[in-house]
């Protein structure tokens, strides 16, 4: 095909935001520090034309520092390509910003990722529980969270 | 009883704005939608002015319980995101645990694959549109497309052994090759499809009530669908054709011909055609594929790969190495080099992708889903607000929302 690859350009511009950048399975990939997602992301999306963002999750290292590791991915209509964005917070304070004001959609999927991982996206005000329910203690998805704990929104009746 | 329930949900409104509108709670359990949503709507008279979608009511843990299986043991589980279309599922899961192996399937495999996952979008495809035409009180056309997608499921069970989960995918491969006489049964069902396919799209294409309740329903813009994370059926319906088959082509669909249908203005309507064509396509598709299939017949399904394929089932009990292989792939699972990939596929609703972590072991690291239909659930505000509470039902039948995968 004729023409440079798309990563050509957007690897090295925005190389300097990021800790390090790397190609993965065809994904491009930049590890950042949380400071720099903004601007990154608002950079990937304005010039570069990243316009539909996939999916936010995170990663629990548990025994590392820091503990989490969020994963955003990104794609481009116009390019046909993904881009993977990578940072890592503390347990102590999970803060990374939100992109509720680059993409509606990350609007529902960080409030996945809060209450599975209780990462706390700063500027997303509606972190209200989506698939678990109002009042759930803990974060399942959490690797210290155990996979048999049981916390019932209705009592079990009691054996006759 | 007089234990009062804690509510499931908070929802983002609780008090009208305007002294004249009320608030109603659809669901989460209505017979006018399927599937368990619950949608908080203020509306003026009949007329929705703020929405509020909730979902999670078929949450089941998923992504945790994938964290406790080995690599091999949760592809039942992958099978329960979309009921509808399970395989496809299969090999979207498959495909990310190779890509991270660095497996490459045999053309066969690959073939048969693309072959099961298209017949698979025409079910899913049959499924929601009969659904949605039948809470429109479509009930003949919802018969026909039924019957249609009975018999696929039907043909399925022969090649697989269940009509919905079927479990077939295999990392490296795929359960089993053909059974004798498969592929003429599903000449026979493509001939049926055209049919009754044919008789919905004279009931349907250009009858007047269904204009009425489609036509300039439920609309969203391009713009709009790409910020709110739309892909598949939805993004296309509002007239780009964004398609993963075509635009990052995986399996074998490289080697195929096909169109990408797209809609003039992201209607309901719009939408009910974009499935109704890229039905066609995929019968076109699969046509290609039967021919493609017969050239390959009798070479392998499953690699040549002892690190995912298990031996075959008369060596493992007369050689003690095929003993053990299969002993380790099946206590400790296959190992997967450390390492983390995100692998798409277009799903009958949408962009499906994996993204999986491995830390090197037999059992997954992590196991994360982004799945088009919760992605969707969250924008569809947009396709909600403005119009009539009557519209909400087609509105939400043409989104497709699948609580298995919207849920997990």
């Amino acid at each position: 095909m004729a023409g440079a690859h798309p990563f050509d350009r957007v690897r090295p511009a925005l190389a300097p935001l990021a800790r390090e950048t790397s190609i993965a399975h065809g994904v491009l990939v930049f590890a950042i520090e949380p400071a720099n997602l903004l601007a990154l992301v608002r950079r990937l999306k304005d010039e570069f034309g990243f316009d539909l963002f996939l999916d936010v999750t995170a990663v629990d290292w548990l025994g590392q520092t820091p503990r989490f590791e969020v994963v955003w991915h990104f794609y481009s209509t116009q390019h046909k390509v993904r881009v993977r964005v990578k940072t890592r917070v503390a347990e102590a304070d999970p803060t990374v910003d939100s992109l509720v004001a680059l993409y509606g959609s990350a609007r529902f999927m960080e409030r996945e990722c809060h209450e599975m991982y209780g990462i706390a996206f700063r500027g997303n005000a509606d972190l209200r529980p989506i698939l678990l329910y109002e009042g759930f203690v803990g974060h399942p998805l959490r690797k210290d969270y155990p996979k048999q704990h049981e916390q019932p929104l209705v009592p079990y009746r009691a054996a006759e | 009883m007089d234990m009062k329930l804690p509510n499931p949900i908070r929802p983002a409104f609780t008090t009208p704005q305007r002294d004249d509108t009320v608030i109603v709670n659809i669901g989460p359990s209505h017979p006018a939608t399927h599937g368990t949503i619950q949608i908080v709507t203020e509306l003026d008279g009949e007329r929705v002015v703020r929405v509020d979608v909730h979902c999670g009511y078929l949450h089941r843990g998923f992504e945790k319980e994938c964290e406790d299986h080995t690599w091999h043991n949760l592809i039942p589980y992958v099978d329960r995101l979309n009921y509808c279309s399970g395989l496809i599922n299969d090999f979207a899961y498959c495909d990310a645990v190779e890509t991270l192996m660095g497996v490459e399937i045999t053309r066969r495999c690959k073939l048969l694959r693309t072959l099961l996952a298209e017949y698979s979008r025409v079910a899913d495809h049959l499924t929601c549109v009969a659904a949605a035409l039948m809470e429109l009180g479509a009930m003949t056309a919802f018969l026909y497309l039924v019957t249609i997608r009975d018999a696929i499921y039907e043909h399925l069970a022969d090649l697989t052994g269940a009509r919905v989960t079927y479990s077939y995918g295999r990392i490296g491969g795929l359960a089993r090759d053909l059974p004798d006489g498969w592929l003429e049964r599903l000449e026979q069902i493509l001939g049926q499809f055209d049919e009754f396919v044919g008789r919905v799209h004279g009931l349907m294409d250009r009858n007047r009530i269904f204009i009425e309740r489609m036509r300039d329903v439920g609309v969203i813009s391009t713009a709009d669908a790409i910020n709110w994370g739309y892909t598949g059926p939805i993004l296309r319906s509002t007239g780009v054709p964004r398609d993963l088959r075509k635009d990052t082509p995986y399996l074998a669909y490289a080697e195929l011909d096909f169109d990408v249908p797209v809609g003039i203005k992201g209607d309901n309507y719009d939408r009910y055609y974009v499935r109704m064509r890229e039905m066609d396509e995929s019968i076109y598709m699969i046509r290609q594929l039967i021919d493609l299939l017969r050239e390959t017949e009798g070479q392998p399904i499953c690699v040549d790969d002892r690190r995912c394929t298990l031996p075959p089932k008369q060596l493992v009990y007369r050689e003690i190495e095929s003993l053990i292989n299969h002993f380790k792939l099946i206590m400790e699972g296959p190992r997967v080099p450390a390492g983390d990939c995100y692998v798409a596929h277009e799903a009958a609703n949408g962009e499906l992708g994996f993204y999986i972590v491995s830390d090197g072991s037999g059992t997954p690291y992590k196991v994360h889903v982004r799945s088009p239909s919760f992605v969707h659930m969250g924008g569809a505000h947009r396709m909600l607000e403005g119009y009539q509470l009557a519209d909400i039902v087609p509105t939400f039948g043409s989104i497709n929302m699948i609580g298995g995968e919207c849920d997990r």
